[in-house]
């Protein structure tokens, strides 16, 4: 049995988003894009809209929604700019190990302090030496008495630096490689600190920075699971993350396409609007085929979560899918925009500088590739 | 304090192209969403944030088809206790009066302390349904209002008018009383995926116009003061004076006219 209605509540959630995407990230986008500042307030507003941690469960402070709608608001906010959903995403990437693998007791703890307030979390996995071959991972956790002491320099890291939890991946035993690795809570303070601030291509609003562990102490109840599960907890919160992405990558591609649409249908070139054109018509109709297929896949990924089956592969196929859709779109939407779509003053150069970063992070679409075709030969 | 917000379902038509339908009497609304009225999503606020300062209820009306609970149930979800829905057949083609007639119907059946609405309907504009609720309740009302201020005894309020140029102007009234809200009047929250869900759980009580004690014949055309004929387009005026020469040059023509005619 199939069926692709939304329920009045998805609907009524997915309007909320649309509306706060509208009046709260919009008029906000351009600017953020060009400052690179780090929008805090933002933050607080969408902590008193309701719309952070919003799969975590409600008993543990969250907005207790399935993975499905929290993936229909994140396209949500992603269409009114990738940057300010980033932020939120990596809040979801960087609090979702706690929710895969803490117990009752780490649950209630850190869930208590990031949900109470308006908090950032982050994960932190990436290093200089370790992008697609976490194995590799240098960082060390060594135990000292009833504590872990961590070292290493994380790169590429979202809210890192900024957030209040970081979810940190270290080796505790570096022969056994990603067997070796272990995942760590550690809140904000001493031993943690931002390293450089990355300046980006896109996605701007969110902050990007190097995070440096120096002699970290946290106490051991901060492991998550057991030593060397570290890798399958990343696995685990990559698959959720991947489908996150596949959502967001959509809100671009279709923020990027009504923008098309609109300006097709008043640029007025040899005495009628462009869209009166074939040649733009079917730009604009490739752009609809897609959007509408990756939506599908990003619905099913998630769908598939939410019945607690397995959906690594279809969390692969939908991230690859997706971003890809989105790349290829606003690559078109520039075009169809001509010369004022290559200028800063048209909001549409910037949607092909978002969607970019989503064929790369999560997990590369080489790697996701890596993952199907592992699944489907094994 | 009790409090009744009445909210409608109109077309979000801010950045649509908007065509009149066969009828001529309506429009097509099958590109369009639709969404709470702007203004009674302010006074939906107003409702709440009085609810929260000093306690009471906030009922939700609409009049409308089934639609319209995607409407009430935001209302709810934003912290109303109870909704009733108007729905019936004879009040197609009712002018803002007869709608008011049967909003009091409806109104007289509850306790209340305040009635809120917003100031204006974004789809008709006509600014009339508050006014003409609080004449049928036979209560005082205070139209585009700004402030709201529960005076002590919760049994006075003092609220400001938004006139003209930014000034205000401050009344103090009885309760009962009718308000129409302005827009700006407040922030309106985001209603909550919580508060959706428990809205969701809630009924829509729906009342045809017998249900309200009213004959048919008392609403709809038969009830109005005023029947809407038809719609058309503004006539395109022929005269456009398109002035010639540089910036420097036409900008000194421009400015010359606009003086000419007492503009600037």
């Amino acid at each position: 049995m199939l069926d692709f209605s939304l329920s009045d509540e998805q609907k009524a959630i997915q309007q909320v988003a649309h509306e706060f995407a509208e009046k709260e990230i919009r008029p906000l986008a351009a600017e953020y894009d060009e400052t690179e500042h780090f929008p805090e307030e933002f933050v607080e507003k969408a902590f008193k809209a309701g719309l952070t941690y919003p799969y975590v469960p409600e008993e543990y402070g969250g907005q207790g929604m399935d993975f499905l709608t929290a993936c229909i608001v994140g396209e949500e906010l992603a269409w009114g700019c990738c940057g300010f959903a980033t932020i939120l995403n990596a809040n979801n990437l960087g609090s979702t190990p706690i929710l895969l693998a803490g117990t009752e007791e780490q649950k209630r703890k850190w869930f208590g302090e990031l949900t109470s307030r308006p908090t950032l979390a982050a994960m932190a996995l990436t290093e200089p030496g370790a992008g697609s071959d976490a194995g590799s991972v240098q960082s060390t956790a060594v135990r000292e008495g009833d504590h872990y002491v961590l070292n290493g320099t994380k790169c590429f890291i979202s809210n890192g630096g900024l957030a209040d939890v970081t979810t940190v991946f270290a080796s505790t035993d570096r022969s056994k490689g990603t067997r070796g690795l272990s995942c760590f809570i550690v809140p904000k303070g001493e031993g943690i600190s931002p390293g450089k601030k990355e300046r980006k291509m896109g996605v701007r609003a969110s902050a990007t920075y190097e995070v440096i562990l120096d002699n970290c102490r946290v106490p051991a109840e901060n492991l998550l699971g057991e030593e060397g599960q570290g890798f399958k907890i990343a696995m685990m919160t990559l698959d959720k993350a991947r489908v996150s992405v596949g959502s967001a990558s959509v809100g671009i591609a279709r923020a990027a396409m009504e923008a098309a649409v609109d300006y097709a249908k008043q640029r007025v070139q040899f005495g009628r609007p462009v869209a009166e054109f074939q040649a733009v018509q079917f730009m604009l109709a490739d752009m609809a085929i897609q959007i509408e297929a990756a939506r599908l896949l990003y619905m099913k990924a998630a769908w598939l979560e939410t019945q607690g089956l397995p959906f690594t592969k279809e969390a692969a196929i939908c991230k690859t899918f997706c971003s890809d859709v989105a790349m290829r779109v606003t690559t078109d939407v520039v075009q169809v925009f001509g010369g004022y779509g290559y200028m800063r003053e048209y909001p549409v150069e910037k949607y092909m500088r978002d969607a970019k970063i989503n064929q790369i992070w999560d997990g590369t679409n080489q790697i996701q590739r890596m993952v199907i075709g592992r699944i489907i030969t094994s | 304090m009790n409090m009744v917000v009445c909210v409608k379902r109109v077309p979000d038509t801010a950045e649509s192209e908007v065509h009149i339908d066969s009828s001529g009497k309506g429009i097509e609304t099958g590109k369009l969403s639709f969404r709470m009225n702007d203004a009674d999503n302010y006074a939906v606020e107003e409702a709440i944030l009085i609810k929260e300062k000093i306690g009471g209820t906030v009922n939700v009306i609409s009049i409308g088809d089934e639609k319209s609970d995607e409407q009430i149930r935001m209302a709810l979800a934003k912290g109303g206790d109870e909704a009733v829905r108007i729905t019936d057949p004879a009040l197609e083609g009712s002018d803002g009066f007869a709608l008011a007639k049967a909003l009091a119907a409806a109104v007289k059946g509850m306790e209340y302390d305040l009635v809120l609405t917003g100031a204006l309907a974004d789809d008709d504009g006509c600014a009339v349904v508050g006014v003409a609720l609080a004449e049928l309740l036979g209560v005082p009302h205070a139209a585009y209002v700004k402030k709201v201020e529960v005076l002590e005894d919760g049994k006075r309020i003092k609220v400001g008018r938004e006139l003209e140029g930014g000034l205000m102007e401050f009344l103090e009234m009885d309760l009962p009383a009718v308000l129409t809200i302005q827009t700006g009047i407040n922030e309106p929250r985001y209603a909550s995926f919580k508060g959706i869900k428990a809205a969701a759980k809630k009924e829509i009580a729906v009342k045809s116009v017998a249900d309200l004690g009213l004959d048919p014949s008392e609403v709809g055309e038969a009830g109005s003061w005023a029947v809407l004929e038809s719609f058309s387009y503004p006539v395109v005026g022929e005269k456009a004076e398109i002035l010639e020469g540089d910036p420097a040059e036409t900008a000194a023509k421009l400015a010359a006219i606009l003086k000419e005619k007492g503009l600037v």
